[in-house]
């Protein structure tokens, strides 16, 4: 039995319904990602777990106990907000406090505790200074510090990376993550960015306007997209439409529509591929270790990634090349 | 700019400064005159020896701190609530709150004795403290749109919904959330409608006369009629204590400018 589980779980606001019978459970110790572009109702679901929002219908269980009736202050879940949301006249240390402090600790206990937390987000020596003097990437470790300093039983993030910038996003990231295997705590992350899901995640939840179009681990997720919105959404994608006989370039694959990510893709004959197109250079972009080649064929533009070889320099643009995949690597869309 | 255009400006200034300073220089200097010949502070002196200023000066400033702790407990739950959960509210609790301002005082006060007289269910006129009380209520009516809006904006430079509910997932329930976290987070604001309030309470007349309270506005009234010089001694002293609480006001805000977060 899954220690966190939702069942059935709706949501509707007035006539607009955002979530549509969510099932999910979540191991103890799992890493969730729910993953959906803006309005797609993963904020909801997350709000609904930490009690800010009552679903319309549906169970939450926490350890086997139903939460849905819980205040918000009854449920023992950590939340860090993407506006980290710490308290402006409280230090550091009183903000990592604030939970233990609340909870009736001893003084003692709560100096022990936030020393500790401290140090586990890597600022030891922050305690005294006030959230305005620190930078946003330190603010939002704060939150987290203060949402793990009273031993909750879920962790929710949402969206605690959005409002940092690129450098900061991926090593705090890194961060949260290992911090959440070391304390093996249950965390539910929610996310816009699917570069952050993938990395990160145990399994993911790609959400589709308040639906759970497709529950995996990110493996899965990026190689088997069950549905035309996750294939799209997650990673890039080429689309392949087979001919009337249910022929991709000459080789039976069955009706209907195919994808095949870029790097499924090669340039020139390769021995296992078994569909070979022939195409014309559109666009070359050299990224370093990766060449990213635009080409046309069969009336698409295709995109694909090969890695740079110092002696292999990259196609000239208007060129005619051939492009070569294998049927096992095309992905049908439902 | 042109020449022209700079001395207009300093034209205009300098007329805007004579016409506020020079009643108030010719008030303060006459306020000086009690001794006949020389300049002196024989009029202050006699004012502040005076006990029924004591009495009467102490009186309403107990009743302003009254005043002030029920606009804070009225004001911050209520701007705190609308701006969390009603937000819909909030044009119409700002025109209730601002009803006092276009309800002159005369016509609560009689309001609050016909509803609270002697023979009525709430017979409050008819103790001392029943009185008191009811003064208070009138004072905290007239401060309403003053806290009210102070209030209401101190909580503007704050995310309430998302500090309230990082309490609230910290295991806070809603009298923690006020008192740790919304309240310290404006108290600027609260103590700069506290000192509006302060300013309002100390002068007031209408509401104090007519419940016959032994408050400074009255006092002020009856030596006005009476004293030749201590009546404008009384006026400086008053113009001092609205002066220094605007000047709080400005301390406060300054002050907290170093506790803002960036939101």
């Amino acid at each position: 039995m899954p220690y966190l589980e939702i069942a059935r779980l709706e949501k509707s606001f007035g006539a607009n319904r955002v979530v549509t019978d969510f099932n999910l459970g979540v191991e103890q110790g799992e890493f969730i990602s729910l993953l959906g572009p803006s309005g797609c109702g993963k904020t909801t679901v997350l709000r609904m777990v930490a009690g800010f929002e009552r679903p319309s219908s549906g169970a939450i269980r926490i350890g086997s106990e139903d939460v849905v009736g819980k205040r918000p202050n009854q449920r023992n879940i950590g939340m860090v907000f993407q506006a980290y949301a710490l308290f402006p006249n409280l230090t550091v240390a009183e903000n990592v406090g604030f939970g233990l402090k609340i909870k009736g600790a001893r003084r003692d206990e709560i100096t022990a505790r936030v020393a500790e937390m401290l140090a586990l987000i890597g600022l030891p020596d922050l305690g005294a200074r006030y959230p305005f003097q620190l930078s946003g990437g330190q603010q939002q470790r704060v939150a987290l510090a203060r949402a793990l300093a009273p031993k909750p039983r879920v962790l929710l993030l949402d969206e605690p990376l959005s409002a940092l910038d690129a450098k900061v996003r991926v090593s705090l990231r890194n961060e949260i993550r290992a911090i959440q295997r070391d304390l093996g705590i249950t965390t539910i992350f929610v996310t816009h960015d699917q570069e952050e899901a993938l990395s990160i995640s145990d399994r993911i939840v790609v959400m589709n306007a308040g639906i759970a179009d497709q529950v995996g681990t990110p493996f899965e997720i990026y190689n088997r997209p069950t549905t035309r919105f996750v294939a799209n959404f997650v990673g890039q994608l080429n689309l392949f439409k087979a001919d009337g006989a249910g022929r991709i370039g000459g080789v039976a694959v069955g009706q209907g529509d195919f994808a095949a990510r870029p790097e499924a893709v090669h340039l020139g004959r390769e021995a296992e591929s078994d569909i070979v197109l022939p195409a014309t250079v559109e666009e070359v972009h050299f990224l370093g270790s990766v060449i990213r080649v635009t080409a046309a064929a069969a009336g698409a533009r295709i995109a694909l990634d090969t890695f740079n070889r110092p002696d292999m320099p990259p196609p000239a643009v208007g060129s005619a090349v051939e492009l070569s995949l294998s049927s096992r690597d095309l992905i049908p869309l439902k | 700019m042109s020449l022209y255009a700079r001395l207009t400006g300093w034209i205009v200034l300098l007329f805007g400064l004579g016409y506020f300073f020079i009643p108030l220089l010719g008030l303060t200097e006459f306020s000086l005159k009690a001794r006949r010949g020389v300049y002196s502070l024989d009029a202050y002196a006699k004012i502040i020896g005076d006990t029924e200023f004591q009495a009467t000066f102490s009186y309403s400033v107990v009743m302003a701190l009254v005043t002030i702790a029920f606009g804070i407990l009225i004001v911050v739950p209520t701007a705190f609530w609308v701006r969390l959960k009603m937000p819909w509210a909030r044009p119409y609790v700002e025109f209730l709150t601002l009803l006092p301002l276009v309800i002159p005082a005369i016509v609560i006060v009689f309001g609050y004795i016909r509803l609270y007289n002697t023979s009525s269910w709430l017979p409050l006129t008819g103790t001392v403290t029943g009185t008191n009380l009811l003064l208070a209520f009138g004072y905290t009516v007239l401060a309403l749109p003053y806290m009210y809006r102070a209030v209401d904006t101190g909580l503007r430079t704050i995310d309430v919904a998302t500090l309230t509910e990082a309490a609230q997932s910290l295991g806070a329930g809603w009298t923690t959330i006020l008192t740790r976290v919304i309240l310290p987070n404006v108290l600027p604001a609260v103590l700069s409608g506290a000192f509006l309030t302060f300013a309002i309470v100390i002068g007031e007349f209408t509401l104090a006369a007519l419940l016959d309270r032994p408050a400074f506005g009255p006092y002020l009234q009856r030596i006005g009629a009476n004293k030749p010089y201590e009546p404008f001694a009384l006026s400086v002293i008053a113009f001092a204590i609205t002066w220094a609480c605007m000047g709080l006001i400005q301390l406060v805000t300054r002050f907290s400018k170093h506790m803002k977060a960036e939101s």
